[in-house]
């Protein structure tokens, strides 16, 4: 079986630093707050990733939400309990969450060249490089 | 970011290493935002919340020697000479409260500990350029007074606070305040309650933008518009919106949206008010808690409670708590209301926020309240979510038939 190639995309860098890991998109907002930071998974009901683990994933979602209290809050016990995601990749990108980002450590980056929720899929191996602006993108097979 | 001399040498860190955080975050946001330069802010409200988060970066600038430039108000924590009296609250969960609202003391905040400053002891003007976190604070001051803030968080706006400055993106521009997508509202708004199932429903259907109102006929109070702001930010981020011929920014419908032309229309009928309610709920029959006060209670409220209280006795197995202001709990008590309440056998209490862990008793338990804000946020197990009259009856009844 011939190997996919890896499709290589421009974005812009709101956190730095290097994460990869399996792709878990969310074309829902998320709120950090309503995950349980022992394991990473989503406990939002009614939620498109209620049940799943966003622990080590690069996350691709839409924006943020909720409280400017919690959000923050959310991702820092997540990080300290090592369950954040491995990098982040954001459609609409607003103050909370470069902030969480920030005070958690999680690279961050949006303005990717293609619309994300087109080119990435759940299950995609997507390594994030913020500091150089690039997403490298291999689609599962 | 273009930054001047002074700024520089804050961020190379010769006002010291506070100063210095602070800096570092206001340029990671204006660089990630495309901020041309930082602007001057006359006032903060840093969402304080007694977490571990929180705890961080208060401690952080506060111990490397910052202190507020211009006035900085504060969020609840909790009441912790209340709580710990009836409670009994873990000394390693405590511990964190206090070194939380230490730390705002030592940096030089405005130690308000509540979460509608906007009407008490922090009210910006028509066009004063603030920094203000909080869910309902960040769109109250935006769509109702005018004054310009995005949508921060309680780290940004403390270092806001702290430098004096922000970053100049998103809603301190002009163009960037105008409508995005226009809300029929067709649903009689009867009260607060209804307000707040509104807010909940549009922030669901649109996520993001700056939504326009039109079909309001009836004045907003205070309370109302408190209320939909709570619940736009917090089922979505909506740092504005505009209510022609209400709000302030929004004398017609064309003025409210500008150049820009509507994205999509939503209608709001009664029948997707009364949908709203009723996903929210998740348990009935008899509750072993009621809590008001999510937003803080203003002191209007606290006296309608009052009023509706006046006579009867709270339910033994009901805890029966009212969050407000430490102002309108100053005032309550002078007027005699705080001791109508009590008398009913219920509490009222200032500097307490619902999402905290002083009421991790009640983790088990089925509570009911007329926010969906603190539904959602909640630190009791089921909830019934109504308007406050049918709550009160509920308390004096024990149970919510």
């Amino acid at each position: 079986m011939e190997m996919k190639k890896e499709a290589k995309l421009k974005c812009h860098k709101i956190m730095g630093g290097y994460g990869e890991g399996e792709a878990l998109v969310s074309k829902e907002p998320i709120c950090f707050y309503l995950a349980d930071p022992k394991t990473g998974r989503v406990r939002e009901k009614g939620h498109q990733l209620e049940g799943k683990s966003i622990a080590g994933k690069v996350l691709v979602f839409s924006s943020g939400k909720a409280s400017s209290v919690v959000q923050i809050d959310g991702l820092f016990k997540l990080a300290s309990e090592k369950k954040a995601p491995q990098a982040m990749i954001v459609r609409d990108v607003e103050t909370v969450l470069v902030v969480s980002a920030v005070i958690a450590k999680v690279p961050l980056v949006d303005k990717l060249e293609k619309d994300p929720f087109t080119v990435i899929s759940t299950g995609d191996f997507v390594k994030v490089d913020a500091n150089k602006g690039i997403v490298s993108i291999r689609k599962k097979t | 970011m273009h930054l001047t001399r002074d700024e520089e040498r804050i961020l190379k860190g010769e006002s010291g290493e506070g100063m210095q955080k602070a800096l570092e975050l206001l340029v990671a946001v204006g660089d990630a935002l495309d901020a041309p330069r930082l602007i001057e802010v006359s006032r903060a409200h840093a969402a304080s919340s007694g977490q571990e988060g929180d705890l961080y970066f208060v401690e952080l600038l506060a111990k490397g020697g910052a202190t507020c430039r211009v006035p900085t108000t504060t969020n609840p924590v909790y009441d912790m000479e209340c709580f710990d009296k009836l409670f009994k609250i873990p000394r390693q969960e405590s511990n964190v409260a206090r070194r939380v609202k230490e730390s705002y003391k030592q940096i030089g905040a405005m130690l308000s500990w509540c979460c509608t400053p906007y009407i008490t002891e922090n009210i910006p003007m028509y066009g004063e350029n603030v920094s203000f976190s909080e869910s309902s604070a960040t769109p109250f001051v935006n769509s109702v007074i005018g004054a310009r803030t995005n949508r921060e968080a309680a780290q940004s706006a403390l270092a806001a606070g702290v430098i004096g400055k922000t970053p100049e993106y998103g809603l301190y521009f002009e163009e960037n305040r105008k409508g995005t997508m226009l809300v029929k509202v067709v649903a009689p708004l009867k009260d607060e309650f209804d307000y707040s199932l509104l807010g909940q429903y549009v922030g669901k259907q649109i996520g993001y933008g700056i939504p326009v109102f039109t079909g309001i006929s009836k004045r907003p109070t205070t309370e109302d518009l408190i209320n939909l702001c709570a619940m736009l930010n917090t089922s979505a981020a909506v740092s504005m919106f505009h209510i022609p011929r209400i709000t302030v920014e929004a004398p017609s419908v064309k003025a409210a949206f500008g150049d820009n032309h509507p994205q999509d229309k939503i209608t709001v009928t009664e029948r997707e008010l009364k949908q709203t309610q009723e996903e929210l709920q998740t348990g009935s029959g008899k509750i072993d808690l009621v809590q008001f006060g999510c937003p803080h209670y203003t002191l209007k409220q606290v006296i309608e409670v009052a009023r509706q209280l006046k006579g009867k006795k709270i339910h033994k197995d009901v805890a029966f708590w009212v969050c407000t202001s430490a102002t309108a709990m100053f005032l309550a008590k002078r007027m005699g209301y705080a001791d109508i309440i009590k008398k009913a056998g219920g509490h009222i209490v200032a500097d307490t926020c619902i999402d905290m862990t002083c009421w991790n008793r009640f983790k088990d338990k089925t509570g009911m309240t007329d926010s969906p804000k603190c539904a959602y946020y909640r630190r009791f197990k089921d909830v019934i979510v109504a308007r406050t009259s049918d709550c009160i009856k509920a308390a004096v009844e024990g149970e919510w038939k």
